[in-house]
């Protein structure tokens, strides 16, 4: 057995103190997993003991093990299914009572069970004292006191796991369950002993599951179908019979006997103080839930927030930016090598996906520091103040007052990102409410629908920037909410909503190992994620854009202006005494040589190391150099016209790269598009901007540019109004809304898979977006036509509907709501 | 008396729980249990929820919700 590997599993409740406690067992040598198809992560590490290897499972905090939720499931099933050897059951030392509610059901399972008491500190601060030896013999398990925290205590759980391994020592605490004692007894002999169950399976716990009206045991008991029938009749008969002999349902029975059983273990082991102080948390909460303070301070934080995370996140992004170039450098460097007009495919596809991945890995800076930022708001106990604040205003449109966090990290104002607001709903306890702000979290205004917004409205709107783009930031949350509550009232309706009953745990303050080390693992698990994928999709999209290719015609035509071009250069050679020395081949290699020299010099600030390059630039091709250095009479007149050369070489390949886009597959696509779109006032130059911006949002921008002939972002703006001369502002603001809809960039919709746990959620998220967007364009472009409305007026226009739509979207009452009135009992409480 | 009725400031013992399914095993599994004592700490800044303090520690949940929790 010693030779053997020991399973242990580290379950208990909420904010207990588990994932410290696995630190200091392990060592924070642990790896991150997620559970197949579910969001729930869960951590496993190895540590070792005087004689043995183990391998511990960090489970999901539970306040017990019913079936309900899916944190609950997770930890079920992997007590019943993997059958740990050992379970450690984390207890709050100062919050006893609730924390052996869990403590008990696991016992009632018959595993081998050792309680963790932790957090003895605080019980200690309190003046809680635990008569541990006491409880041990009462529960007939190892007790053993820890202070995680501070790494009190972490021998003795290893040595009582090496005990517990060398001779397993099996739960039999069994709790007196009363006027339902017989009933335990009918359900164990008509019922349990004829189901086909797993050896593991204790009978009196399986008893009791069905009694509860377990959803999971009673699949097991259903799933034969020679008894099924019979069993679930019996069952069902022994329930109602109970609650007909007593009056209580059997569940509650159940419940409450538990709890009675562990305020009467608490009565005989646990002495509280005499006087209770108000804790400091309680103190705090004055200030922080107050009517007033409350939300002044919550808009603090979030402004804060978002100071930190978007605004100097982003400015360290600029400055981390010269590593990410030097990825792209070093690429292009090892890449084979450009061609005069037309590059190797393997270099244009090496490019490409290399960029594609360094503009991902450039939010980096901004994602760490969201991460650590969030990792100290979940530790610190704000998140569920957070919620408790602003639940009534967000439960109105069908979502929940963790719903705050995703919104604001998505872009509630301008700049964000939809990755981490996707991720970032994992904390939101009720299903519906989560999917529905997973849906809307895409809406907000990432940082990548920026650069359009301005390219836009400095065409079109500018006289009137700021107006702009303050309807563009805020108009967005206005279409955002009506969509929540249409949903959670439509698609949503069926989702199971969760009560908000939500525990308010004491403020911790965060450590900062604890904060580092959880950014350090939301990054690396969202790198794996993301870059993999962002890889994949590179590829399709470099195919679609670039194939089928130029026709052979065009690139004749090309290949002729390139020769007329490379002619001119060789007639000025002649003039020269590099005649017969230079050659019409040459020619794209001096082109390549100057490319070289400037990448080389790239960022040398040091006059002495910039000479060294030039030197050893000018050994390794005296006559190159002399032409792109302008050395000597000869090189001067070679270098002026090599300059024209560069210059129509830049035009050309500009101009391919344009034709090919629009002959590519996409192309095509955004032409077939063109008679739906049109109503929407895109035509088909657009389509295909807006169709390359599904890779990363960033690209319309980059598209229009690269559409219109403009590299630099600056004037693409002016190019693309004298490109487009029937565009008018109306076009420019139904194209505004549109991307404010568009549907998420291929990373976010990995998140939305992920977090949602289906493929089916992501499709539609992508699907209805797009409708959406469309739909809203549609209304503005021709609506605001048929109506003659200036771009403007359009504008305001349209504000004013979706503000009307919020406010009578927060008027209808949510279906599943309960006829509670609210206002009643608030007129009495208040 | 129902739970939600009770105003900021005062308590009461629990006596019963009228919820069924999620929402009652979400209460049970909180330690919502006959005998509990609850007391009403504060209303939210736009009145709902309500946060108690239950047994010694702290809970939220919505007048919706407190409506099935029977006190005295
Ligand atoms: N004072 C004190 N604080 C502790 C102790 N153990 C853990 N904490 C703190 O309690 C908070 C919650 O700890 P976690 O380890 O995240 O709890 P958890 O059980 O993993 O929580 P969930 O994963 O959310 O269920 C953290 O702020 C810890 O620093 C302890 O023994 N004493
Ligand atoms: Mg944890």
């Amino acid at each position: 057995m010693s030779s053997q590997t020991l399973l242990v599993a580290l379950a208990g409740q909420p904010n207990c103190g588990k994932s410290t406690v696995f630190n200091m067992l392990t060592g924070a040598r642990q790896h991150v997993a997620n559970y197949p198809g579910v969001t729930v992560e869960k951590k496993v590490g190895h540590f070792r003991t005087d004689s043995r290897r183990v391998e511990l499972v960090d489970l999901p905090g539970t306040y017990s093990l019913s079936s309900y939720s899916l944190e609950e499931r997770v930890a079920r099933d992997f007590i019943l299914h993997d059958r740990p050897d050992v379970i450690v059951d984390v207890m709050d030392a100062s919050n006893l009572k609730r924390n052996l509610y869990l403590a008990l059901q696991l016992l009632e399972m018959e595993a081998t069970v050792v309680l963790d008491l932790n957090m003895m500190d605080v019980a200690e601060r309190r003046g809680i004292s635990v008569d541990h030896a006491g409880l041990s013999k009462h529960l007939g398990v190892p007790v053993v006191p820890t202070v995680g925290k501070a790494g009190v205590g972490g021998k003795d759980l290893k040595r009582i796991l090496d005990e517990e391994a060398e001779k397993p020592n099996k739960a039999s605490y069994k709790i007196d369950y009363g006027t339902m004692e017989p009933f335990i007894q009918k359900m164990q002999d008509q019922v349990v002993s004829a189901m086909q169950l797993p050896e593991t399976y204790p009978h009196r716990w399986v008893a009791l599951k069905l009694l509860e009206n377990d959803a999971e045991v009673l699949r097991l008991a259903t799933e034969d179908p020679k008894s099924s029938e019979t069993l679930t009749r019996d069952i069902e008969q022994l329930r109602k019979d109970f609650q007909e002999e007593t009056g209580t349902p059997a569940e509650r029975h159940i419940a409450f006997a538990r709890h009675r059983s562990c305020a009467a273990i608490c009565r005989d082991y646990m002495k509280l103080p005499e006087q209770k102080r108000a804790s400091l948390s309680d103190r705090a909460d004055k200030f922080v839930c107050n009517r007033f303070f409350g939300p002044l301070l919550l808009i603090a934080i979030l402004f804060v927030l978002y100071e930190v995370s978007i605004v100097f996140g982003g400015w360290l992004a600029v400055k981390v930016w010269p590593v990410w170039g030097a990825v792209e450098a070093f690429a292009a460097k090892v890449l084979p090598q450009a061609g005069f007009l037309e590059d190797p495919l393997l270099r244009g596809l090496g490019v490409w996906v290399v960029k594609s991945t360094t503009a991902i890995l450039n939010y980096l800076p901004i994602f760490f520091l969201l991460f650590a930022l969030i990792a100290i708001l979940e530790d610190s106990g704000y998140m569920p103040r957070m919620a408790f604040i602003l639940d009534r205003l967000f439960r109105r449109f069908g979502l929940h007052g963790q719903s705050t966090l995703p919104l604001i990290l998505g872009g509630v104002y301008v700049g964000g990102c939809a990755i981490p607001g996707v991720m970032a709903t994992k904390a939101i306890p009720d299903e519906r409410a989560r999917l529905a702000t997973i849906l809307i979290v895409p809406m907000m205004n990432c940082l990548a629908k920026v650069p359009l917004y301005l390219i836009l409205i400095g065409a079109y709107f500018p006289e009137h920037g700021g107006l702009a783009m303050f309807f563009i930031a805020t108009v967005t949350l206005f279409m955002a909410l009506p969509v929540a509550k249409t949903l959670s009232l439509t698609v949503l309706g069926k989702r199971e909503s969760a009560p908000f009953i939500m525990e308010m745990p004491p403020y911790h303050l965060p450590t900062v190992t604890g904060v580092l080390r959880r950014a350090f693992e939301r990054i690396w698990l969202f790198l794996k994620k993301i870059v993999t994928v962002v890889v994949a999709v590179a590829v399709v999209i470099f195919v679609l854009i670039n194939f089928p290719g130029l026709s052979e015609k065009r690139e004749a035509s090309y290949q002729a202006q390139q020769e007329a071009v490379v002619g001119k250069f060789m007639k000025v050679v002649d003039k020269t005494s590099y005649k017969g020395e230079l050659l019409p081949a040459d020619v794209p290699e001096i082109v390549l040589f100057a490319d070289r020299l400037k990448n080389a010099k790239r960022g040398l600030t040091d006059k002495s190391a910039a000479a060294a390059v030039n030197k050893s630039f000018e050994q390794a091709n005296p006559i190159y150099y002399a032409v792109v250095k302008r050395k000597g009479a000869d090189g001067k007149k070679l270098n002026k016209a090599f300059k024209k050369v560069v210059k129509t070489r830049k035009k050309l390949r500009r101009e391919m790269r344009a034709e090919r886009f629009e002959s590519s597959f996409l192309g095509v696509l955004g032409r077939a598009l063109e008679p739906v779109t049109k109503y929407a006032g895109f035509n088909w130059r657009i389509n295909i901007a807006l169709l390359s911006a599904f890779a990363a949002k960033e690209n319309s921008a980059a598209t229009l540019g690269s559409i219109y002939g403009i590299d630099g972002s600056g004037s693409v703006q002016e190019s693309m109004k004298a490109g487009e001369t029937g565009f008018t502002a109306l076009h420019a603001l139904a194209l505004m809304l549109f991307m404010a809809l568009y549907p998420p960039c291929v990373p976010t919709s990995i998140m939305v898979r992920m977090q949602s746990g289906s493929n089916k959620w992501m499709l539609f998220s992508i699907l209805y977006q797009t409708l959406l967007g469309l739909g809203v364009a549609v209304l503005v472009f021709s609506g605001g036509k048929m109506l003659g409305l200036s771009g403007l007026q359009a504008m305001w226009g349209f504000y004013g509907l979706c503000v009307a739509a919020t406010v009578i979207m927060a008027l209808i009452p949510d279906r599943s709501a309960q006829k509670a009135d609210i206002g009643k009992t608030c007129k009495q409480n208040c | 008396m129902t739970l939600d009725e009770l105003t900021p400031g005062t308590g009461g013992v629990m006596k019963d729980l009228t919820a069924e399914g999620a929402l009652g095993q979400r209460l049970m599994d909180l330690g919502f249990y006959p005998g509990a004592t609850i007391k009403i700490v504060r209303n939210a800044p736009l009145v709902d929820p309500i946060e108690l303090e239950l047994d010694g520690y702290h809970v939220s949940i919505r007048h919706d919700e407190a409506r099935h929790v029977e006190v005295e």
